[in-house]
């Protein structure tokens, strides 16, 4: 009972608040935060982090992966409590020590995975913790006429008794946006909202922003995208490594700034890399053709070729078919067309398409999953060091048991030489950062000079310092003669290492680029599906 | 077969589906919720030990329910405890369980009343008497509408009307109640709930409470309406099977009456038609007392449709992101 009453009286408190708002407009910052600090044992995430955000406005918070955006957000929604600092809200300073206080206090949060019951309807889901009494009817039928309002005024249009399992994910995310709007909230707070969505629906989503400020309601925008803070804020704050480095007004900077800002120095993912030498061709791809489990067909007929020494960047939105060419080339996906290695062609379907089989021809994977298919997170740096390669007899002390100690010897050297940090074999691959693992995966596969190598998503997730080691030992690995097949939604990646660009849109390949005749602005063309 | 023996078939199914209808609702609380309960054999063991018990010392079948009820409720916040606040693994939890009360309840049963692991015989108000529907002696002739009144609907316990009244009454709370919404959200997407500033922790711990409640009634049943006193493992296996059940209705409230009362019906033809003779083989008493078993191995094996569980189910909620 409890529970429902709480909700009640703190929106009351926020539209008194309101009220006053409107008599001196534009004075008291809808959200403001104070010295903000939080660690995560001698991890410092964020330290003292300040802003001040104007109701009416939208402000982006921009920054890598891992320079504490996530954290703070999770501070503002009641998910972590800050060590110190104030949070004001109106102009009222306002402790959020759960959720339901955040939601009191006006705050909505759009996540970047949706919180949503999959087999629920709209309707349920908005209505979900914020039902009006015992009964449903009620709050069902009220939130229908809610729904309908809401959607003429922001058009916001989703079908209130569709199951979210059935929706586009840019519907799920509108399912969202209205849970916020339905609980009253007139502070937006959305973590990376486009990186699940195709280029329209993020126009789509970026408009419905628009209507929402208009309104005056106050948007924070985390993202990583330079692109899309140019485009619709109008503050802007930049972290780097838990610090907020700088704020500023978005129509007196410009991307590079916001970029040298984010990376705390001139040039953004500068590779040295001297002009490929290509070789014969290693990789040829013919027609190549993979249907999901669904029987949809997410490969519709790939051709593409890598030569030694050449670096082929796929471009593309997460989602229009890069992963299931990753799959299908490691050996773990079924596919139909023709694969040639060297010229000789391998089986796509049977006992020999697998991932053994295929490091048997020399090709390794640093998949995109780094999580789920890279590592296994329990198990050991040492054992992680060796798996997949594990039947080689350099590993084996007698027929019957491994050489752990010759193993753990040889991590200890692979982890000194990929710069792992900390650089002890006996840790679970879980204990180390992102990019540490990433160097893990990347030890284990490069290490044995594969003819091909093909990569995922090298560092998503994966700090700076990290970032630029990998990019290093990937063009130092071209140098030595090996084809890379290199998958990456980051279109700045794809610029720095490819020596020849491919973009995939809808399970296609839209077309071939060299990186110096084109520019961001085509690319992304090819990638909305719009040109070839 | 005329129609009063199929009456008495019936009439039986419904005495010996009527613990299973209260387990398989026991059990879908807690697993809507998210909560995988293999311990509703253990629950019902301790309701039925301890109603028994507390029955033969009082005198009074309605003690014997609270006693039994608090029995299994016990097992229920044992439970609660292991999977919800220590995130432990349910499955091992319900094994502990079955396990805790299996040895539980003969121990205490023999150093209480020295008779081998048994309570002594209840009578007279110490179990739930059969209640007679009013008009039932007068239409008792009336060919078919009545005979199906006054010999399947009447002389039934009050505990076989409650477990038929919680059909309509758990598909109401579960699916027009916030309740029910908030309980069938957190077996889906715990996350949902927490974000909606619902507690995750609080609402789980109600669902298994609810099916300690349950699980208790259907243990009080077996031992103070159905027979006379408690018995060593006198479940027999009830809670797997209400469990198949569980799985067999895709964990829903009216199919959940339409599988457990199949079960009780086969184990009531089996009661009444120990040797089966089909003209080519004579099925023996072995096999039909074996039939509601191997029903459940087919069930729980999949054979039976597709069956989606609650989607969070069986994973502890680990509330930092």
């Amino acid at each position: 009972m409890s529970a429902a009453n709480k909700p009640k009286a703190g929106r009351q408190a926020t539209a008194a608040l309101g009220a006053n708002n409107a008599a001196t407009p534009a004075k008291v910052p809808a959200i403001e935060l104070k010295g903000i600090s939080k660690a995560f044992g001698t991890v410092q995430a964020n330290k003292d982090i300040a802003i001040r955000v104007m109701p009416g406005t939208i402000h982006g918070i921009i920054g890598e992966n891992g320079a504490g955006k996530s954290t703070l957000m999770s501070i503002l929604y009641g998910f972590y409590k800050a060590d110190k600092g104030e949070i004001w809200i109106k102009g009222q300073r306002t402790q959020i020590p759960d959720s339901q206080a955040a939601i009191s206090a006006g705050i909505g949060m759009v996540f970047q995975h949706f919180k949503l019951v999959q087999n629920f309807t709209v309707l349920e889901n908005i209505i979900l913790g914020a039902e009006e009494g015992a009964l449903l009817r009620p709050s069902l039928a009220k939130a229908r006429k809610e729904l309908k309002r809401l959607a003429e005024e922001y058009e916001l249009n989703v079908d209130p008794d569709e199951l979210i399992d059935e929706l586009s994910v840019g519907h799920q995310q509108r399912v969202e946006i209205l849970k916020a709007l339905y609980r009253q909230a007139d502070i937006l707070i959305l973590d990376e909202p486009t990186g699940v969505l195709t280029p329209d629906e993020a126009d789509h989503l970026f408009r419905i922003l628009d209507f929402l400020r208009k309104e005056g309601k106050t948007i924070i925008l985390i993202t990583h995208k330079l692109r899309e803070i140019m485009e619709i804020t109008d503050t802007v704050s930049v972290m780097r490594r838990g610090e907020m480095t700088a704020t500023v007004t978005t129509s007196e900077t410009s991307p590079e700034q916001l970029a040298e800002l984010m990376v705390g120095r001139k040039v953004l993912l500068n590779v040295t890399k001297t002009k490929a030498n290509p070789g014969a061709t290693v990789l040829e791809v013919e027609d190549l053709r993979v249907r999901d489990e669904d029987k949809v067909e997410r490969l519709k007929g790939i051709s593409l070729n890598i030569r030694a020494g050449e670096i082929l960047g796929i471009a593309g939105v997460a989602g229009n078919g890069q992963s299931e060419l990753l799959k299908v080339l490691g050996g773990f996906a079924n596919g139909t067309g023709t694969i040639r290695i060297k010229g000789e062609e391998i089986d796509l379907t049977g006992k020999h398409s697998d991932g053994q089989s295929r490091r048997a021809r020399g090709i390794a994977h640093v998949p995109e999953d780094r999580h789920h298919l890279g590592l296994i997170l329990d198990f050991m740096a040492w054992e992680n060091m060796i798996f997949g390669y594990h039947t080689e007899a350099a590993y084996q002390k007698n027929a019957l048991v491994m050489d752990n100690a010759g193993i753990i010897a040889h991590t200890a050297s692979a982890m000194e030489r990929f710069d792992v940090r900390p650089p002890i074999p006996t840790l679970p691959a879980k204990s180390f950062s992102g990019g540490n693992q990433q160097k893990i995966v990347l030890a284990r596969e490069i290490e044995r000079d594969p003819v091909l190598l093909l990569v995922g998503q090298p560092t998503r997730g994966v700090d700076i310092g990290a970032i630029e080691f990998i990019h290093k030992r990937i063009v130092e690995l071209r140098d030595q003669g090996a084809a890379i097949l290199l998958v990456s939604v980051e279109l700045d990646e794809i610029f720095a290492l490819s020596d020849r660009i491919a973009v995939m849109f809808d399970g296609q390949i839209m077309g071939e680029r060299l990186p110096e005749n084109t520019d961001e602005k085509e690319l992304g063309l090819m990638m909305a599906g719009v040109a070839t | 077969m005329d129609f009063a023996t199929i009456i008495e078939l019936l009439d039986s199914a419904v005495r010996l589906g009527t613990p299973l209808l209260l387990a398989c609702l026991a059990g879908l609380f807690s697993e809507r919720a998210g909560i995988f309960d293999i311990g509703l054999e253990g629950k019902m063991l301790m309701a039925a030990f301890f109603s028994g018990a507390v029955a033969a010392m009082t005198g009074s079948a309605w003690l014997g329910l609270l006693a039994g009820i608090g029995g299994a409720m016990s097992l229920a916040l044992i439970h609660g405890l292991a999977s919800i606040t220590f995130r432990g693994n349910q499955l091992i939890s319900g094994v502990a369980v079955n396990f805790l009360a299996s040895g539980f309840t003969v121990l205490i049963a023999q150093s209480w009343f020295q008779q081998g692991g048994r309570t002594p015989q209840l009578s007279g108000n110490a179990r739930f008497e059969p209640i007679t529907l009013p008009g039932a002696d007068a239409v008792k002739d009336v060919p078919v509408i009545g005979q199906i009144y006054s010999n399947l609907l009447s002389g039934h316990t009050i505990l076989v009307y409650v477990a038929f009244a919680m059909v309509p009454l758990t598909w109401w709370v579960l699916f027009r109640t916030r309740f029910g919404l908030r309980l069938r959200a957190v077996g889906e997407n715990p996350e949902s709930v927490d974000t909606a500033g619902v507690s995750v922790i609080r609402l789980r711990y109600t669902a298994v409470a609810i099916t300690g409640v349950l699980s208790g009634l259907a243990g009080t049943y077996l031992a103070t309406g159905l027979a006379a006193g408690f018995v060593k493992e006198m479940t027999a296996g009830r809670g797997f099977i209400a469990l198949a059940a569980l799985i067999f209705a895709k964990w829903r409230p009216v199919p959940a009456l339409g599988a457990t009362m199949l079960f009780g019906l086969l184990e009531a033809i089996s009661n009444r038609y120990p040797n089966i003779d089909l003209g080519v083989v004579n099925l023996p008493i072995q096999f039909m007392q074996a039939v509601p078993y191997i029903l459940t191995v087919v069930i729980l094996a999949g054979f039976i449709g597709k069956a989606i569980p609650p989607r969070a189910g069986g994973q502890p909620y680990v509330k930092e992101r």
